[in-house]
């Protein structure tokens, strides 16, 4: 933090030419790099390894239910990570639960993000009763225990993958909407919004072109820290029976199939949760770092 | 104080009026309310009677208005699946929850508190880097699977807890733990965090270099000034934890008002589930009005500032 000492630094010389990036100062910390390269492991086996699984990750074979991981062939076939209760290739299932995590993740954040943005750009600019109205609308949705939303969302919407996607916009929009008013609050007043107003340029010209590319770097950290939140709620809901419904596979599902068996398959549970595990953690890492480097200022914000 | 204090009540109520707004609005968001009414096997003629029932029949705006009087008398409606008013169906569940909370809320401060510290006070240090990792993957675990991950060894392999239900201490553990261990890992990066800044303030240094001893300075000086973020994060978690800890308490089958939700949505119970979203923002908004008044009270700063949010 700020210097207890007298001896005032002289500032930094800039080089501009040879400035560092924020990409660069992003990667260039330990947590930002070993963020990235699980992130880099975790697309790759999802939207990669994940279109030539070993098996159809829906394929039944009840020859071998149950069978732990293991190198050796059992029937005919290796299964690496071992089967479940109907005998199905838990690496197959892993692969294309996974891809299914991180869409529905990369579906819901910018969905909610543009939604969010709208809603906060135009409540936040124009002010007025559209302003108080909706901002109480954020308060009292805030106010609603965010899985407990989700589940009253479910029971309207039904389940499925259309529907969990819907559920976790509606119930992701407000915090964006809520930080992106607070600022344009203030961006509204600056100068350059000022001046820009006095050359006549339109509200939409000034949102557009001064007040947006001063919101997004808190939209970029916002949206990365929602990330691993969105994979944990789909998971979780899943995990409930209120998300992705068979046949599709999911990590959260595969945890409850577990759940009777934990007695003597600890791997049926143990191995997606990894997963899971080192997904968010991915996302956990590169997001700190990201807020560190593009916007210090929400610092303990903690997650949307 | 007054003043303050007036500002904030009418917050709440603005808030749950607009709860109760939404939970309408989900009711009706589907274009017929009747069909999430009634169970799967119900008839053309069962649904005539609950849209008569329910005034469904009758314009919006009147059905709005008397859904908000409807809750504000205390009635939520009438369960389905067990034959009994949804509100002494909450009733009957909001103690396992409140016994939950409680006990997590503990986990958390006591966890989240001495990791945050022992980080702090030993900047840079393995002790410092070992506790963020804790807490990194504490916020990266999925609760329901470090809590199965608890019950196999704990539950199974040691057999020292019981697996699941509502019972003694014994059972409160493990899912106390889980609940409460998440939001130890965010206090305790929090803690962490604001505990650094205050450690590098000028009456922290003038404390030391007049001799205090390093708890006096640690304990009466710099945590005291550290805790207010810290305790604001406590205060909206221990009303998350009230409002239902769905995740955990399904998976310890714990008879709380979480999992009482869910088992409403899986048994199509719409009024049960309207009902624990009505009755989980209103205990939130109710600690969080509480813990702000409590904050008015500790810092006389906050009385006179603009509305806190």
């Amino acid at each position: 933090m700020a210097g207890s000492t007298l001896v005032f630094e002289a500032p930094a010389s800039r080089r501009s030419p040879g400035r560092r990036s924020p990409l660069r100062r992003l990667l260039r910390s330990p947590s930002g790099a070993v963020g990235a390269a699980l992130l880099a492991v975790v697309l790759a086996a999802g939207f990669g390894l994940s279109f030539a699984t070993p098996y159809d990750p829906a394929a039944q074979n009840l020859s071998i239910p149950v069978h732990p991981p293991s190198l050796a062939a059992v029937r005919g076939g290796v299964h690496l990570l071992g089967t479940d209760q109907l005998g199905r290739d838990i690496l197959s299932r892993l692969l294309v639960g996974l891809r299914i995590s991180l869409l529905v993740a990369l579906a819901v954040v910018p969905l909610s993000m543009l939604l969010g943005l709208t809603i906060g750009m135009v409540t936040g600019y124009r002010g007025g009763w559209l302003d108080v109205a909706l901002m109480r609308l954020v308060d009292a949705q805030l106010s609603i225990p965010t899985l407990l939303l989700a589940v009253a969302v479910v029971a309207v919407l039904g389940t499925g993958l259309a529907q969990i996607v819907a559920v976790l916009v509606v119930t992701g929009w407000p915090g964006y909407a809520r930080v992106v008013r607070a600022e344009v609050l203030s961006l509204r007043e600056r100068e350059f919004a000022a001046a820009a107003r006095a050359v006549g340029a339109s509200d939409g010209r000034i949102l557009a072109q001064h007040v947006l590319p001063n919101v997004l770097p808190t939209m970029l950290v916002l949206g990365t820290l929602h990330l691993p939140v969105v994979i944990i709620f789909e998971a979780a809901l899943s995990f409930l029976g209120l998300g992705i419904q068979p046949p599709t596979p999911s990590l959260g599902q595969m945890i409850a199939g577990a759940q009777d068996l934990v007695w003597q398959a600890w791997w049926m549970p143990t191995i997606p949760g990894i997963a899971i595990t080192l997904v968010v953690l991915a996302f956990n890492l590169l997001g700190d770092r990201m807020r560190d480097v593009l916007d210090p200022r929400l610092r303990g914000l903690g997650p949307v | 104080m007054s003043e303050y204090l007036v500002r904030r009540l009418a917050f709440s109520l603005t808030a749950m009026l607009g709860v109760i707004t939404i939970v309408f609005a989900l009711l009706h968001v589907t274009g017929d309310p009747a069909a999430l009414l009634v169970t799967q096997d119900a008839t053309r003629q069962d649904m005539e009677r609950i849209r008569h029932a329910y005034g469904l029949d009758q314009p919006l705006s009147v059905q709005y208005a008397r859904f908000v009087e409807r809750v504000v008398r205390g009635d939520l409606g009438y369960s389905y699946r067990q034959d009994v008013p949804v509100t002494e169906l909450i009733a009957g569940h909001l103690g396992a929850t409140f016994e939950l909370a409680l006990a997590s809320l503990a986990v958390a401060i006591v966890l989240g508190v001495a990791l945050g510290m022992a980080a702090a006070v030993r900047r840079g240090s393995g002790i410092d880097a070992a506790a963020m990792t804790v807490a990194l993957f504490g916020t990266s675990m999925p609760s329901f699977w470090l809590g199965l991950l608890l019950i196999i060894v704990f539950g199974v392999k040691l057999g020292w807890l019981p697996v699941s239900g509502y019972g003694g201490l014994d059972h409160l553990i493990m899912p106390a733990f889980v609940l409460g261990g998440f939001y130890a890992a965010q206090v305790s990066r929090l803690t962490r965090t604001s505990l650094l800044e205050v450690l590098d303030q000028d009456y922290i240094r003038t404390g030391r270099a007049k001799g205090l001893r390093a708890h006096v300075v640690l304990f009466k000086h710099a945590l005291r000034n550290a805790a207010l973020p810290v305790l604001t994060v406590l205060g909206l978690s221990f009303g998350q934890m009230l409002g239902g800890a769905v995740v955990v308490e399904s998976i310890f089958a714990w008879p709380g008002m979480g999992r009482l939700a869910v088992q409403a949505v899986l048994g199509r119970d719409f009024p049960v589930v309207q009902g624990a979203a009505i009755t989980g923002a209103a205990v939130f908004l109710a600690v969080n009005l509480t813990v702000d008044l409590v904050y008015g009270w500790v810092d006389p700063r906050l009385r006179s500032a603009g509305q806190q949010a």
